[in-house]
Formats: structure tokens, C-alpha cells, sequence
């Protein structure tokens, strides 16, 4: 999807002389973009080849030239001007700032960007910008149909299938594909053959639009567009049932235009379409749409296992993503296949598999990539739709427009109601009334339609005029009106929004025994359901495919646990985030702490060493801090870890401060923790050494507060480990100093081992064991400045 | 299927039927099953389960297999298990999975909303004292696990620990240092599975 990045202010932004000079920068752009059109001979994009050529042999006749001429030497030029050998990346550089300068400019004036989709105010750019060209006297640059399938349509749908929410498609599938399949097929007839009937009518003047002209008109427009129906429904919010269907709808229904188009275009020049014909039809509708989710899954396969052996060189790990999905794409386009279900397929396919085993940093890249590509690209497209409103050839005819505007709102309608009332048949949740106006409202038309009617031979169809005119009308229709007024219909119907509530621990594990007590009842039916192919698909998956696809141990790490440390490492990553302060990003601020769920045992009680007060204090601590649970800020393991120098650094300064802080601490606490530690090379905790912020170990000021919580782990010891042991041996003559492996840090271990004093047992093989340093974050009783809201571990 | 039934199948049928919402097809098909699963006998023990071969590959099994013999489900008032159980109290325990029906009520789908939960909650709440402890819960988390091995042993504790205070923080705010949190009751288990939408989910189509 999409995103809209949260508009950060900085500080010149909301003034009025930051949106003056915002403007200026704007008004400038688009003064230079004209200049270099007016000063080239032929602005239109598509020639662009001939002038290249044109280019390179007018300067090597120049060479030669200087070669002759030595006799009349000019003067030495100090600075020259040759704009046409960098024409073409500085246009599409231009493009694309402008487009850029665009989206930063609507969210300055925040009214219009919440009542106008973006989508509007881009086309409405366009149609500015053209306007100037035209103005200028120069012909605009029209949206090459080559360029926008090659090059700006893959981004969107790349980014739209590798994050496609798969169980909410999945349980849908059948309703999604019902509408694609048979809800395009219903509109293209329906529009086609009524456009038809009304071309026959005298008065009109369109007696000559033969009936496969607009059986075909009526392929084109009747696809719903997923850049369109991206570019609205990402910012109403609306709840995922209806948002995968429309969007799904928009994706599958690729297929069935691909086949209608080529079926149409085919047979245009014959001119009759005989039964076979009909039959081959649907035959190819299988193979385009199965053949282009088969090359779709074989190349996400592939990225899936190149993911596997990357992990020493893991900065060309999204390069593998990208290329292997744009392959997909261009290899189904090669054989006339769906190139939009590869691109869909490969993502989807790969995704799980390429998380196992990519780094953190390759995950953020992957997705800001994606994000930032997608964005541009459709940003363009709808600029480009303007700009092409003002440039290209229309044919305005008043009832062939008119009737296409009213039959595709009719063929939708119609279409969405009859396939729910069967549908609704099937469906346990059942679609109502509303969700059934929202699905019929959101069907979307956007350049794909255009693109595709440009694409057309003006041989066969000396309409083709017409058509543009009338697809252009439909695309604003629906992105302006439909667009501009699904939001507050949405709202004044009183459709269920999307829930932004993060997913807890809780609701994972229940999610999982549900999945499990539902697939044993069915078997206990009997019941080959939904539930007991789905398990048999993952038990499938867990054997056989995870083995051979995800390096090392991750393939054997359950769905929960994978669950339970993403959930862990993201919540470390939002608090080292949060920056300095007290304020912790909690929804639920609680003063729960450990204490409070352990079962008392009297060992808890028995602390003879240890002062009222100093117990009252640690409790206290605890109870402010433990907010969160599960915060791992800190490497395991440095084998497998890439050494980070300024993680190193840190851990140096923060040892030496620890040291001096410990000296008075509490030796005689007899609580333990303990910590299971994942497998050291498992990627998550690689992601979350990776991940650990240096900042996190920034020095504290205010020390005697902090006790340090130490924790045993039972892995093997790393040569660092043992340093810090060393370095914490070295330093002998602390005043107080707990024996050897224990040195005063405030280890916590379950009550339910014994929790009287193994602190000497411990001690005695420090080498032998790997501690860990844990920082107890500090709010304390002194107001902290540092962000250190570290929590300690739960077991 | 209703060819096959004669008049005086019929009544005790429609009894059921009244009673768990079935259709009449659905109890047919699913006394079908009752008898193929009992080998013609009327009482269903619980090695009878242990015939069903897919059923040994799921982590919950033996969750699963208790839950139908436990009185709390049968919708009287009585607690305890039961060695054996008849067609009825089979299809009482079938019920809870069946899906809402359009043409309820808001009421109604609340109530079976609570009725799934309820079945939910009984599930972990394995001694009946009313409340899911830390333990039962561990024994959860464990059971989803356990076809991980080792490794899940400890994990399980931490991810448990981890949830239990997730409850703890949603459905209690604010607790002294002292206080002891007993356990997640009836009330909290609906808190915090409030969003998951159970009516939805919880069903399979018979």
C-alpha cells in the first residue's frame, strides 16, 4: 500500500514564508520543465530513440569536424552549453521532482488533502501543467503506453502483492474471484452490446462503430483499475473484508481484460467471431491467468532459496527481491500471460520465505523501496493522465460519452447485486447492503483502461478518438466524483472502519488455538473443511518446503515463537525509538509489574541481607519500569554478529560506568532470572543484535539508582562475555564486591527454583557462563533525560 | 438424506433440533458419524477418538478430546467428566461451532459470542476453580508447542509470562506492588478477546 508519511513539521514549514518559499521552489520547477521542451526541436517522450541516435552521430561528425579545422581555431570555451546529450534523464529527472514537489505541496494546505483525494489533485496538476505546455506552444508529452506498462505499472503492483494481506485473500478467494472473473466478464458484455444498440440508433452518428469496436470499448473500460482503487481507499480506512475484496477484484480481473483484449483486437480486422473461437477463448483465459501465476510462483521460488545464501552479503539482498519480481513480470509479458498475477504470485510466494532469511535492514529497505517506487509511479500516472487530458486528439461525441458514463454505473450495479444475492448463497458472512453500495461505489476506472486504448491500431479502429474521449471522461468521472464523495459516504453510512489496534500476544495465541481446535473438530466431522486443507498445506509447508528455503535454524522455529521475538524486537526498536524520556510508547500505561503475576512463594520473603528501604526501592523500580515486557537491547552472542564498532564502543563506556555504579550495589539479593535464549544465529535475534540502537547504552549521569540486572544464559559463552567477566575481575579492590561471577548486579531468577543463595555456585564458574548485561531503565525516583527505558526480562 | 428417516426418527430429531440449532440434515449427517465413530454403539468413549488418524498429528488433541466429555459444556449446570457420552451431548458440543445465523439478533449473537468464550475458557480452565492461572495458562502455550521440542519448553514460559501480563495490564490498570494477580476470569478472558471476532471465526460448516 501506499503510505502517507506523517507530515513532520520542521520548523520553516507551517510558516508562511516556508509554504512562500515551498511555492516559489514549485513555480520554478515548472517554469524549467517547459524551457527545456520549448528549447528541444521534438518534445514527445515516444521519439525519444530518434533523437538519441540523431544525437550520437551529430557528435561524432563534430569531432571529425574539429579534427579538419585546425586552422580557424576558436577561442578555448569556458563554460558551454549542451543541454541535448543529458535532454532525456534530465526530463524524467524533472518529472519526477516535480511530482515529488507535488505531494510535498498538497499536504501543506491541510482542508483540501482530507476533502480531495490525491488522486484528484494530481490529475488536476497535470491538466495545469499541460495546459502551460500547450500554452507554451509545444505539444505536451503523452503517457506512453510502453513506459506505463513497463516501467510505472510494475512498482504499485510489486509493492500492492508482496504485502497483500494473505489470509483475509485467501478466505475470500472464492468472492473475489467471482467478481474478476464474472463481474468483468457481466460488465464488458453488458456495456459492450448496449453501446452497440445505441451506436444503431439514426440520430447519433455512430453507425459505423461496428460491434466488436465495442465489445471491445467495453473490455477496456469495464476493469476496475488497482492504482485507482489504491490511490482512494488507502486513505478512508476502510475495514479489510471490503478493502481486499475491491482491491482483490482489481487485481484478478487482469486476467479476463488481458484475454477480452487480445480476443477483440484479434479478431477486429477479420470481423466475425465464430464458436471455436469462443472456446479458445475461455481455454486461453486458463492459461493466461494460470500460466502467469505459475511464472509468478516459479520466480518467487527462486528468490526464495537465492534468499537463503545471502547472509554474508546482505546488502544486495532486496537488489534479489526487485529483480526476480520485475523478471516475473516481464517473462509473463513475454508470452501475452497476466503479467499483473506473476507480479502478484511472486511476491506473495516469496515473501514468507525471503523474511525467514533476510536481514532487518534488507526487510526496512525492501519496504521503503517499495513504498518510495509505488508512490512515484503512481504520483506520475496521474500526472501524466492530466497532461495527456490536454494533449491528446479528442472526439467529443455527446451521446456516445453520456451513454458510457450511465451504463458502467448501471453494468456495476447490477453486476455487484446480482453476484452477491449468488455469492451471499455460499458465504457464511454474509455481504450486506452496504458493503454491497461500497463495492459497486469503489469500482474505480484509472489508466490502465486509458493506456490500453492508446495502444490501439488506428487502422482497425478509426474510432479510436472517440474512445480516448470517452475513457478520459469515465477515469475523471469516477476518480473525481466516485473518489472525491466515497469518504463521507463512508462515514454517513456508518461502514466499519479499519481497526488499528496492534496485534498482542494474546489474540496470536488464541488465533492459533483456534486454527488448531477447528481443524480437530473437523476431522472429528469428518469434515474435509476449509480448516483441514489449510493445516494439511502448512504441515506440508513445514516439512518439506521451510527446510529447503530458509537457512539454518529459523526453518524449524514455530510460527508463535517467530511471532513472540518479531513482537519483542519491534517493541525494543519503538522504545530505543521513542527517544529520551520518560514517556514510554505504552497504550495500556499499567503498573503491573512481574511481581505481581508470579505466585508468592515464601522464599520471596526470606531476604535477611537486605534493608526495608532498599527492597522498597528495587520494587519500586521495577514496578515503574516494566511496562513492556521482553526487551532485548543487547547481543547474545557475538559470534555470529558483525561487529559493530559503535556498539562496541558503547558497551566499553557503559561497562566502566556500571562498574563504578555497582560498587554499592546490592549484593544480596537473591533473586534470580533467568533467560531462555533463542538459538544464537537465529536472523530475528540477528535483527535485533542488528537492530540494538547504541543509543540504548547511552552513559547515565544519576548512577547510585540504577541496579543492573545480570542474566544467566545457558548457551555457550562468546569471547566477549568472558571479557566482560575479565575487565569486571580486573577491577579488584571494589569496596564490598560480590564475589566473582555475580558482581553486584541484581539478577532475578523464578521463584520457582530455589531462591535462596546460589550466588556462590554461580560464582564459581563464571567463565562458564555467558552473562548478559541488562540495563534496568531508569525513570527511578530521579527524572531520567535518557531514553534508557530498557525492561527487564521476563522468563 | 430425508428419505431415509421415518416419522418416528423424526421427533427426537426435532427435539435436538430445538434445542442446538441444527437443521435436520446436519443432525442426520452428524449421527452418522456419531455411529461410525462408536462403531454402532450409543455412547462414544474416548478411545473412540483416538481412531481418527488426523487427528494425531494436532497439537490440542488431547484438549479437544477432554472438552467433549466435560460436563461444564453440556450446557446443564454440572461439572466434573464423564467416561462416555451420548449422541446428545455430542451434537451439545458440535453446536458451539456452528455459524450465526443471518436472521439473529444483536442478542442472540452476543449470546453465542459468550457461549463460544465460554467453551474457550473451559478449555484452559482446566481445574474449574473459575480462573485461568499462570499455570494453565503455561500448560496452553506449552501444548501449542510441543510439536517443537525442547525448544518450546522454555519459550513457552516466557511467551505465557508475557501474555499473562498483557491481561494483567489491560484488564487490571493499576496494581500494588504487592497485590497477587489470581488469574484471568470469565470477564477479563472476554476483554481481551474482545477484538478477535469469535462469532466469525469460531465455526466450521457442517
Amino acid at each position: 500500500m501506499i503510505p502517507r508519511v506523517p507530515f513532520r513539521p520542521a520548523p520553516g514549514h507551517r510558516t508562511l514564508m516556508g509554504r512562500g518559499l515551498l511555492m516559489f521552489l514549485i513555480m520554478t520547477l515548472i517554469l524549467g520543465t517547459i524551457l527545456p521542451l520549448g528549447a528541444s526541436s521534438s518534445p514527445d517522450v515516444s521519439s525519444r530513440n530518434g533523437q538519441d541516435n540523431h544525437n550520437h552521430s551529430h557528435r561524432s561528425q563534430d569531432h571529425e569536424g574539429k579534427h579538419h579545422d585546425n586552422k580557424s581555431r576558436k577561442a578555448f570555451p569556458v563554460l558551454e552549453f549542451d543541454y541535448q546529450h543529458v535532454r532525456i534523464p534530465f526530463e524524467i529527472a524533472l518529472w519526477v521532482l516535480l511530482a515529488s514537489l507535488m505531494k510535498l505541496g498538497f499536504h501543506l494546505i491541510p482542508r483540501l488533502s482530507s476533502i480531495v483525494p490525491e488522486s484528484c489533485l494530481l490529475i488536476v496538476v497535470g491538466l495545469l501543467v499541460g495546459g502551460l505546455i500547450k500554452l507554451v506552444g509545444e505539444s505536451p508529452p503523452v503517457l506512453d503506453s510502453k513506459v506505463f506498462f513497463l516501467y510505472l505499472l510494475p512498482p504499485i503492483i510489486l509493492d500492492a502483492g508482496y504485502f497483500l494481506p494473505i489470509r483475509p485473500f485467501s478466505e475470500n478467494l472464492g468472492t473475489i474471484l467471482m467478481f474478476a472473473v464474472v463481474g468483468t466478464l457481466w460488465n464488458s458484455f453488458f456495456i459492450g452490446g448496449l453501446l452497440y444498440a445505441v451506436c444503431q440508433i439514426e440520430g447519433a452518428n455512430l453507425l459505423r462503430v461496428d460491434l466488436l469496436s465495442c465489445l471491445l470499448f467495453g473490455a477496456i473500460i469495464s476493469a476496475v483499475d488497482p492504482v485507482a482503487v489504491l490511490a482512494v481507499f488507502e486513505e478512508i480506512h476502510i475495514n479489510e473484508l471490503l478493502h481486499i475484496l475491491v482491491f482483490g477484484e482489481s487485481l484478478l480481473n487482469d486476467a479476463v481484460t488481458v484475454v477480452l483484449y487480445h480476443l477483440f483486437e484479434e479478431f477486429a480486422g477479420v470481423g466475425t467471431v465464430s464458436v471455436v473461437d469462443v472456446f479458445l477463448g475461455i481455454l486461453s483465459f486458463l492459461v493466461v491467468s494460470m500460466g502467469g501465476v505459475l511464472v509468478g510462483a516459479i520466480y518467487g521460488f527462486l528468490s526464495a532459496l537465492t534468499s537463503r545464501f545471502t547472509s554474508h552479503q546482505r546488502v544486495i539482498e532486496p537488489l534479489f527481491v526487485f529483480m526476480y519480481s520485475y523478471m516475473a513480470y516481464l517473462s509473463a509479458e513475454i508470452f501475452h500471460l497476466s503479467g499483473i498475477m506473476a507480479l502478484i504470485a511472486c511476491g506473495a510466494v516469496m515473501r514468507p520465505y525471503v523474511e525467514a532469511n533476510i536481514s532487518h535492514k534488507s526487510h526496512t529497505t525492501i519496504k521503503y523501496f517499495l513504498k518510495m517506487w509505488s508512490s512515484v509511479s503512481e504520483t506520475l500516472i496521474f500526472i501524466f493522465l492530466g497532461v495527456s487530458t490536454v494533449a491528446g486528439p479528442h472526439q467529443w461525441n455527446w451521446t456516445f460519452v453520456v451513454m458510457t458514463v450511465i451504463l458502467c454505473l448501471v453494468a456495476r450495479v447490477l453486476g455487484v447485486v446480482g453476484l452477491t444475492y449468488v455469492i451471499n448463497k455460499f458465504r457464511i458472512v454474509k455481504l450486506t447492503t452496504k458493503d454491497q453500495f461500497i463495492i459497486a461505489y469503489g469500482g474505480l476506472r484509472g489508466a490502465i483502461a486509458f493506456s490500453l486504448v492508446f495502444l490501439l491500431d488506428k487502422d482497425h479502429f478509426p474510432d479510436k478518438h472517440m474512445f480516448l474521449t470517452a475513457i478520459i471522461t469515465i477515469i475523471f468521472f469516477t476518480v473525481f466524483v466516485q473518489g472525491m464523495t466515497i469518504r463521507p459516504l463512508v462515514d454517513l453510512l456508518a461502514v466499519k472502519k479499519k481497526q488499528e489496534t496492534k496485534r498482542s500476544i494474546n489474540e496470536e495465541i488464541h488465533t492459533q488455538f483456534l486454527d488448531h481446535l477447528l481443524t480437530g473438530i473437523e476431522d472429528i466431522c469428518g469434515h474435509y473443511g476449509h480448516h483441514h486443507w489449510k493445516d494439511k498445506l502448512n504441515r506440508f509447508n513445514k516439512k518439506y518446503i521451510k527446510k529447503c528455503l530458509i537457512a539454518g535454524e529459523r526453518s524449524k522455529e514455530p510460527q508463535l515463537i517467530a511471532f513472540y521475538h518479531k513482537m519483542e524486537m519491534k517493541q525494543a526498536i519503538e522504545l530505543v525509538e521513542s527517544g529520551s524520556g520518560a514517556k514510554l510508547p505504552s497504550a495500556m500505561p499499567s503498573t503491573i509489574s512481574l511481581q505481581n503475576i508470579q505466585p508468592k512463594k515464601p522464599a520471596d520473603r526470606a531476604l535477611p541481607q537486605l534493608s526495608k528501604g532498599r527492597e522498597e526501592e528495587i520494587r519500586k523500580i521495577l514496578r515503574n519500569n516494566l511496562q513492556r515486557t521482553r526487551q532485548r537491547l543487547q547481543s547474545y552472542n557475538r559470534h555470529t554478529l558483525v561487529a559493530d564498532p559503535y556498539e562496541d564502543g558503547w558497551k566499553e563506556i557503559l561497562l566502566k560506568k556500571k562498574k563504578i555504579e555497582l560498587e554499592k550495589k546490592i549484593s544480596q539479593m537473591n533473586n534470580y532470572l533467568t533467560v531462555p535464549a533463542p538459538p544464537s544465529d537465529s536472523p530475528t535475534m540477528a535483527r535485533a543484535r542488528l537492530a540494538s540502537d547504541p543509543q540504548a547504552w547511552r552513559v547515565k549521569p544519576d548512577t547510585d539508582n540504577v541496579p543492573t540486572i545480570k542474566v544467566d544464559l545457558a548457551s555457550p559463552q562468546s569471547p566477549e562475555s568472558v571479557n566482560v567477566v575479565d575487565e569486571f575481575g580486573k577491577r579488584g579492590g571494589q569496596p564490598q564486591r560480590e564475589p566473582e561471577g555475580e558482581d553486584g548486579g541484581l539478577t532475578m531468577k523464578v521463584p520457582s527454583s530455589s531462591g535462596k543463595a546460589p550466588t556462590k555456585a554461580d560464582s564459581d564458574d563464571p567463565r562458564e557462563q555467558q552473562r548478559l548485561m541488562r540495563c534496568l531503565s531508569d525513570p527511578g525516583p530521579a527524572p531520567d533525560e535518557e531514553e534508557d527505558d530498557d525492561e527487564p526480562f521476563l522468563p | 438424506m430425508g428419505a431415509f428417516h421415518s416419522v418416528s426418527d423424526d421427533h427426537p430429531y426435532r427435539d435436538l433440533a430445538a434445542k442446538t440449532g441444527f437443521s435436520l440434515e446436519q443432525i442426520g449427517s452428524l449421527h452418522n458419524r456419531f455411529k461410525q465413530l462408536s462403531h454402532n454403539e450409543d455412547v462414544l468413549k474416548r478411545e473412540d477418538f483416538n481412531s481418527i488418524p488426523d487427528l494425531a498429528c494436532n497439537p490440542i488433541r488431547t484438549q479437544i478430546i477432554k472438552a467433549f466429555f466435560d460436563r461444564r459444556n453440556f450446557q446443564g449446570n454440572g461439572t466434573g467428566s464423564v467416561q462416555e457420552i451420548g449422541f446428545e451431548e455430542f451434537l451439545t458440543v458440535m453446536s458451539y461451532f456452528r455459524p450465526p445465523s443471518s436472521r439473529m439478533t444483536e442478542e442472540q449473537r452476543e449470546e453465542m459470542r459468550r457461549a463460544k468464550l465460554r467453551f474457550l475458557f473451559n478449555m484452559h480452565d482446566t481445574d474449574n476453580d473459575g480462573t485461568i492461572t499462570l499455570e494453565e495458562y503455561r500448560h496452553v502455550v506449552e501444548e501449542l508447542l510441543s510439536s517443537s521440542g525442547t525448544l518450546g519448553k522454555e519459550t513457552a514460559k516466557g511467551i505465557s509470562d508475557a501474555a499473562m501480563l498483557e491481561v494483567a495490564s489491560i484488564t487490571m490498570g493499576h496494581m500494588e506492588p504487592d497485590e497477587f494477580y489470581e488469574g484471568i476470569t470469565f470477564d477479563h478472558f472476554l476483554k481481551i478477546l474482545k477484538e478477535i471476532e469469535i462469532d466469525t471465526k469460531m465455526h466450521i460448516r457442517f
